[in-house]
């Protein structure tokens, strides 16, 4: 089974996805990260798509799990790179990921968590 | 390519191979990107359906013609133990394997014929067809 790398960035974790995705490797993917986000105190979590051709109801699912569970470990998940005919077959296949955020290149991802992190300091300030 | 070409589907890893094999034999039918995708992701849903629900199956994979027109035909069947109520299994949410509930009517939507015959006891047959615009 092929493995996912993690890569870390500051207090960002990237995982860019280069590979025929196996539902194990989808699975292992989902262990790693939530063990990375609490060993490295990560804030956010960039999930790179640009290379993945489909994504179908099992993929789009654990998509939506990392983020839930980042989330629930105080991390943002953001998925970038979503190619135009995989948004297109997702929504029509019946799943539009509402609780996954989007960004449409990793500069722009970066961007979002780096302003989802202003907010928040601000929030925690007043 | 070779077609028509039957393929396993006994494993997670035939599951990826199944994908390669349609996305290659769309690419010759002359489907465009978008519907290759979206074909594709039928399969991958359909092939796993097939592993999960009747423990493997196979698929077959042609290219077939009406007129002038070309289309990619694929054909999944297994010996599981098949559906009872096929109105049901073709509801958006309805599972019974812990999944989204999509596989079946997500995959009807991405293509342009689906014909789902099965019965208890006597596994199920699938055929999907996407012709090329």
């Amino acid at each position: 089974m092929d493995r996912v790398p993690v890569l870390k960035l500051g207090d960002i974790l990237i995982v860019s996805i280069q590979i025929d995705l196996q539902d194990q490797s989808v699975l292992a993917l989902q262990e790693d990260l939530a063990d990375k986000v609490v060993a490295t105190g990560a804030r956010g979590v960039i999930i790179d798509i640009t290379a993945v051709e489909i994504v179908d109801s099992f993929i789009g699912r654990m998509l939506a799990t990392i983020a839930a569970i980042s989330r629930m470990l105080d991390a943002e998940t953001v998925v970038v790179g979503m190619r135009p005919a995989v948004a297109i077959t997702l929504v029509e296949l019946g799943l539009s990921l509402g609780g996954v955020r989007t960004a449409l290149n990793l500069e722009k991802g970066v961007a979002l968590l780096n302003h989802l992190e202003g907010s928040r300091i601000a929030a925690a300030v007043q | 390519m070779t077609t028509p070409a039957e393929l396993p589907v006994n494993s997670n890893s035939d599951v990826v191979l199944v994908r390669q094999h349609v996305r290659t034999t769309a690419i010759d039918v002359g489907l465009s990107l978008v519907d290759q995708t979206k074909v594709v992701t039928a399969a991958s849903e359909l092939a796993r359906n097939a592993l999960v629900y009747a423990g493997g199956g196979q698929v077959r994979v042609e290219i077939v013609h009406n007129g002038i027109r070309k289309g990619l035909r694929l054909v999944f069947s297994d010996e599981g133990p098949g559906i009872p109520d096929i109105e049901q299994a073709l509801t958006d949410g309805w599972t019974t394997g812990g999944g989204l509930g999509l596989g079946l009517s997500g995959s009807r939507r991405l293509v342009d014929e689906f014909d789902l015959k099965s019965a208890p006891g006597e596994g199920t047959l699938i055929t999907v067809t996407k012709w090329a615009r």
